[in-house]
This record gives C-alpha cells, structure tokens and sequence, in this order.
C-alpha cells in the first residue's frame, strides 16, 4: 500500500502486463479491501455465536475475543454453540421440553431441489445453448430472446397460473413440481451464459475434427465441452445460489414435507410473536451457507484458472 | 433400431417405426382425448404427458435421421420452458383481459380495462407511475453501483498474488447469502438503537442516527445492500474476462509504448465487453425485479415502492389477480423496448468493431 506510484498500478494495472504475479503488498491490499466487503458477513457468523440475552445490546458487541487486548472490553461477547443446537431442536413454548423442529429434513429437502434442478438445467441448458451457437435455427435470437423474456416478469405473474396448474395435476408440494419450476427458471440464465462460452470458442478445430470423420457427438463431448469447463463451473455456481436462496416459489409451491430452508428460516424466525430472533435466524444461516460456500471453493479453481475460453481464440 | 431407420418413404403412415411422426400424432391424439375425456384430471395430465414425449421422441429421432441438429439440441429446453414459464405467461396475459380475483369463484371478460385502469385511472395510475419512477430510479443506482463496484473488484483480483483464492472467496460470499437473512440483517445493521451503523454516526456527530427516517437515508439503504449482495455477480463475470486476455497482448503494447488508457480500451475491453455485456443485462433484468429487499428494509415507506413490490400487494395480497397481470404486461412491454434497444446498441458496437 505505502509504495504505490500510481493509481493504475493500485487498480491492477501493471505496467508490464496485465495478468501477472504480484506480491504480497497486493496480497495486503486485496485482503483489506475482502475483510472490508466480508465484515456484513462476518458479523452475521458472529451473531450467531453470541447468547441469546446479548443480541441486541447497546453498544453492539462485536467480537468474540478482545484479539489479545486490541478491542475494548465492552465490545466483547463470550461465545456459545447454544443457537446452532436450538436450530434442530429447541422448545417451542416458553419453558416446554425441546422438540425436533425437522431442519435436518428441510436441509435434505434444499440440497435435493437445489442440485438436481441445477443440475437438470445445466445439461438442459447446455444442449440448447450449443444448438443455439452451432446451428442457428430460423428466427435463432427470437427464440433466445423469447427464452430471455421468460426472465424479465415478477415470479408473482408467473405464479398464480403455476399454482392453479400445479393444483389441477397434482405436483403442489410434490419434489417433481418445484424441481421443474426451478429447472425452468435456470435456464434462460444457463443458455444465454453457455451460448456466450461457445460462441467464443473456435471453431477451426472442431471443423478439422469433423473432417478427420469425428461424429458431431464426439466432436462436442471431446472438443467443445472440455473447453467451456469455466463456464460450466461459473454457470453452475450461479445458478445454485440462486436456487439455493430463492424465497417465494418455494413459499407458494413447497408442502411441509418438500419445504426448503428459506421458508422454514422466515418462520422460525418470524414465528410466536416475540419478534426476530436474531440469533436463531444467524445460527441457520450460517450453517445454510456451508453447502454452497464449499462448493464454491471448490469450483473456483475452474471459474479462475480455465477461464480462457478454451484453448483457441477466435 | 438400425432395422427400422433404413430410408422409408416418411409418408407411410401405418408403417410402424420410431422416426413416424404422423403416426405418433395420431395414436397421442387418440388417446389423448380418450383419456381426458374418460380419466379425471390429474391422471389424464400424465397420459397426456406421456403422448407428447412418445410425439416428441418421435420428432427427435427423425430430426436426427437427417441431421437437424438445432432443432433437436434445443428441443427439451424449449419444452421444459414452454410447460413452467410460456404457458403460465400465456394464461396470465389471457387473465389480464377479464375481471378475475384469485380468492373469488366469478370470472368476467373485460377487455382492456384493466390496462386502461393501470395506466389512466386517478388513483390507480399515479401508484403505477410513482413506483415505475422509484424502479427506474433503483435500477440506475444498484445496476451502476454494481457494476463499478464489480469491476473494480475484478480489477484487483485479475492477478496472481498469494492466497487470491481464499481472498476471492471472501468477496463472493455476500451473494450467496439468502435475501432473506441479508435483508433482515441490514435492518439490523441500520436499526436506530441497535445497529453498529447508528451507534458509530451517534458517536461522530453526537445525535441519533436514523438512516431510514427519510427517502435518501432509505433509498442509500436499500442501494447499498442491493449493490453489497450482487456486486460479486458482476465481479466473477468480468474477471472471466480479464483472465482470458492474452498476455503477449500486453507485452506488444509495453513496448510500443502504450498508454495505460489505450491499453484498456484495445486490448482489454474487448475481451470483457460480452461477458460485461450479460452482467448488464441480466442485473438490469433483476432489478426491475427488485422488491424482496425493500419488503424487508422499509415495507415500501418513504417513497421506495417498487413496481415489482406494488404488484405483489396488488396481485397476492388484494388478491386482484387480473390487474396485476396487466400491470405486469405493461412493465414487460417496457422491459423488452428496453432490452431490445440495448442488445441492438450491443451488437452494432460489437461489429463496427
């Protein structure tokens, strides 16, 4: 930080080149500006270590540990597990017997939902995107922007003729219904994504491979796809947080056996009238946010290091 | 199946293959209406079902038998949208012609009044109005916010530098939180007695701080967390990009001694312009949208109604369900002039180029 010639160079600008190593001094600079940008988080995690009886004390406390001495006493809680047990199982009535609240049922139920929908439309999605890029159908951006459209309303218009039909067939609160739902509403985001990817990508190579008598299957699981893993990955990343976080399908269209976190969060948390328990509502958050923090981690060496688009530029 | 697919003429229609479309059309119909007329709903549904994937398989394997590739790799995304988005599209465009409440039995055509009540009605109109102005305005801040906090942020990680990986991570993980737990969060974060923010301005300038007490405190509010959450999105896009740049780009224009500027828009830009292209458009899409965030910071007081919020009180919580499809459609005509306008602007740049 102190010796910084230029802006430019701060901003990532190296005179040089543009991706290349930089030292710890970057290191410093980025992780300040990351501890900046993670602190809202950071203070939901330390929500939901504080007891109960603090959370909402004047002045806020802020750390678990004084950090040898360095924040002041007053700002320091002593931390307790005691939210992420009452999670799974806390009474439900004032001074009542602890009873199963059934998260470890709706965890299952967001994994489940949340990866195969995913899943489904990536695949889905991913197919239709290569045909879109490869081979233009008459009225090619009509149909990608009719796809785009089915984006652009309030879920609320959607909706209401989803939950009639729904009802009407027999998929309200079913697996089948909310993980259609959801596949559907990945795939305008995993179409327009992957068909960005392709068409990036060369298509010298694979015409070459054509010509060596490779079929078109091969052609796109040997040429195509390994190229796009970034893509692939970013995709998948996306569209699982947006799945995993959504609220309002889930509220309308889940029974209680299919119920995914957000909704159980939102009445756990809004429930008896006591007002938000905020450090119930930290504790499942929290613990909601493992799954797909690690599967972010995860990934992220494709979403950093591959994405080149491929091996050939056009 | 090599058997059947040997080159039939496509118009024999009793001739029983996979590729016979016609044939499929036909026996699915058939049944179709046999079933829905003998079955009860719910189990003529899945027949019907079945019918259509039986017609669909059959299209498929005469696409296949002529190469029609494109039609046949888009087919199952085509559907699977058509069945849970278009169709319910379709229905609530069809609603917003009658008279129709969610809660209620009757159902009344009425043609267009719903729309002529959306947009000239005294008192209707000017919410419509009021709200779509507070959507345009949100949708300027958070979409800009974002996308300068985000390229910024993309900037600083398009480097090597040790532990980028864990710090990378740190930076993604307020878009992975639930709208919900955010959202309550940041009142908390802003709430008058207990929050860190009030407690921190309370003690710089030595009177309560309420944030939300007025539009600018309330729409800063709202931006701010909107812009926190979704920053990232635009981060991890550009940054695809910006590590896509070749880097003996970069060293042809060191040594041609070119400005750092320049660099920028030749060589760079370029290979962000896309994905910088699809952030664009597709937080401009969310935006429009946005209205979980202002239910949960300021339940729309203080002047932030949101279009997208308004149609949820109007639709779910009025229970008018065919005024708030036309209200809807009215957003989406706007929606799509500016889409339109900006994937042309997008295209043109991208070929005078």
């Amino acid at each position: 930080m102190s010796a910084a010639p230029s802006i430019f160079e701060k901003l990532g600008f190296r005179k040089a080149s543009g991706v290349g190593e930089a030292g710890w001094g970057h290191t410093l600079l980025v992780a300040i500006v990351a501890f900046i940008y993670f602190l809202p988080v950071l203070m939901i995690i330390f929500t939901a270590l504080k007891p109960a009886t603090e959370a909402l004390s004047v002045p806020p406390t802020l750390s678990p540990t004084s950090l040898f001495g360095l924040i002041p006493e007053q700002f320091v809680f002593s931390p307790t597990l005691e939210n992420f047990t009452s999670v799974f199982s806390r009474s439900m009535t004032v001074g009542g017997a602890p009873e199963d609240t059934g998260f470890d049922h709706f965890f299952f139920n967001s994994i489940v939902i949340a990866s195969v929908s995913v899943l489904l439309a990536l695949i889905i999605g991913t197919l239709a995107a290569y045909g879109f890029s490869r081979y233009p159908l008459k009225g090619n951006d009509t149909y990608l922007f009719i796809i785009l459209t089915t984006r652009m309303l309030p879920a609320i218009v959607v909706i209401i003729p989803v939950i009639l039909m729904f009802r009407v067939v027999g998929l309200s609160g079913s697996y089948i219904g909310i993980i259609l739902l959801y596949t559907a509403f990945n795939l305008a985001f995993t179409i327009w994504m992957m068909k960005s990817f392709f068409d990036e990508l060369s298509t010298d190579v694979e015409d070459a491979a054509r010509i060596d008598g490779s079929s078109e299957v091969k052609v796109f699981l040997k040429i195509c796809l390994p190229q796009v893993i970034a893509g692939l990955a970013a995709t998948f990343v996306f569209g699982l947080i947006l799945t995993w976080n959504e609220f309002l399908f889930a509220l309308l269209l889940t029974g209680v056996d299919t119920r995914t976190v957000p909704v159980a969060m939102n009445q756990a948390v809004s429930s008896g009238g006591r007002g938000t328990d905020w450090t119930l509502l930290a504790a499942i958050e929290t613990l909601f946010l493992i799954p797909v923090f690690l599967v972010t981690f995860f990934l992220q060496n494709h979403l950093l290091r591959g994405v080149t688009f491929g091996t050939v530029k056009r | 199946m090599t058997a059947t697919a040997t080159q039939q003429p496509a118009s024999d229609l009793f001739t029983i293959s996979l590729g016979n479309w016609k044939l499929a059309i036909l026996s699915g119909l058939v049944v179709s209406v046999v079933a829905g007329a003998v079955l009860p709903a719910s189990a003529s549904f899945w027949i019907v079902g079945a019918m259509a994937a039986m017609i669909a398989a059959a299209f498929a394997f005469n696409a296949y038998r002529r190469k029609y590739y494109g039609g046949l790799l888009v087919a199952p995304a085509i559907a699977v949208l058509f069945v849970m988005n278009i169709f319910p599209l379709l229905w609530s465009l069809g609603l917003s012609f009658f008279a129709y409440q969610s809660n209620q039995q009757s159902i009344r055509f009425v043609g267009l009044n719903n729309y002529i009540k959306a947009l000239t009605n005294d008192i209707a109109a000017a919410d419509n109005w009021d709200a779509l102005i507070n959507t345009a305005m949100f949708v300027v801040f958070t979409v800009s916010a974002q996308m300068i906090v985000g390229f910024l942020l993309a900037l600083l990680f398009a480097k090597q530098f040790p532990l980028r990986k864990y710090l990378l991570i740190l930076v993604l993980t307020p878009m992975m939180l639930s709208v919900v737990a955010s959202g309550v969060f940041f009142t908390y974060y802003f709430d008058p007695t207990f929050g860190i923010l009030s407690y921190v301005m309370g003690n710089i300038t030595g009177e309560q701080f309420i944030l939300m007490d007025n539009k600018v405190g309330a729409v800063a509010g709202i931006v701010f967390a909107d812009a926190w959450m979704w920053s990232p999105f635009v981060m991890l896009l550009v940054l695809a990009g910006l590590v896509s740049v070749p880097k003996f780009l970069y060293e042809a224009a060191a040594i041609d001694r070119v400005s750092g500027w320049r660099r920028f828009w030749t060589i760079t830009f370029p290979y962000i312009r896309g994905l910088l292209m699809l952030a664009l458009l597709f937080r401009t899409i969310e935006a429009f949208k946005l209205a979980d965030l202002v239910i949960l910071l300021t339940k729309g007081g203080n002047d932030t109604m949101t279009i997208s919020y308004h149609l949820i009180r109007i639709a779910n919580e009025q229970n008018k369900t065919s005024e708030g499809a036309a209200i809807s459609y009215v957003m989406l005509f706007m929606v799509i002039v500016l889409t339109n306008l900006y994937l042309y602007l997008a295209n043109r740049r991208s070929q005078g180029t």
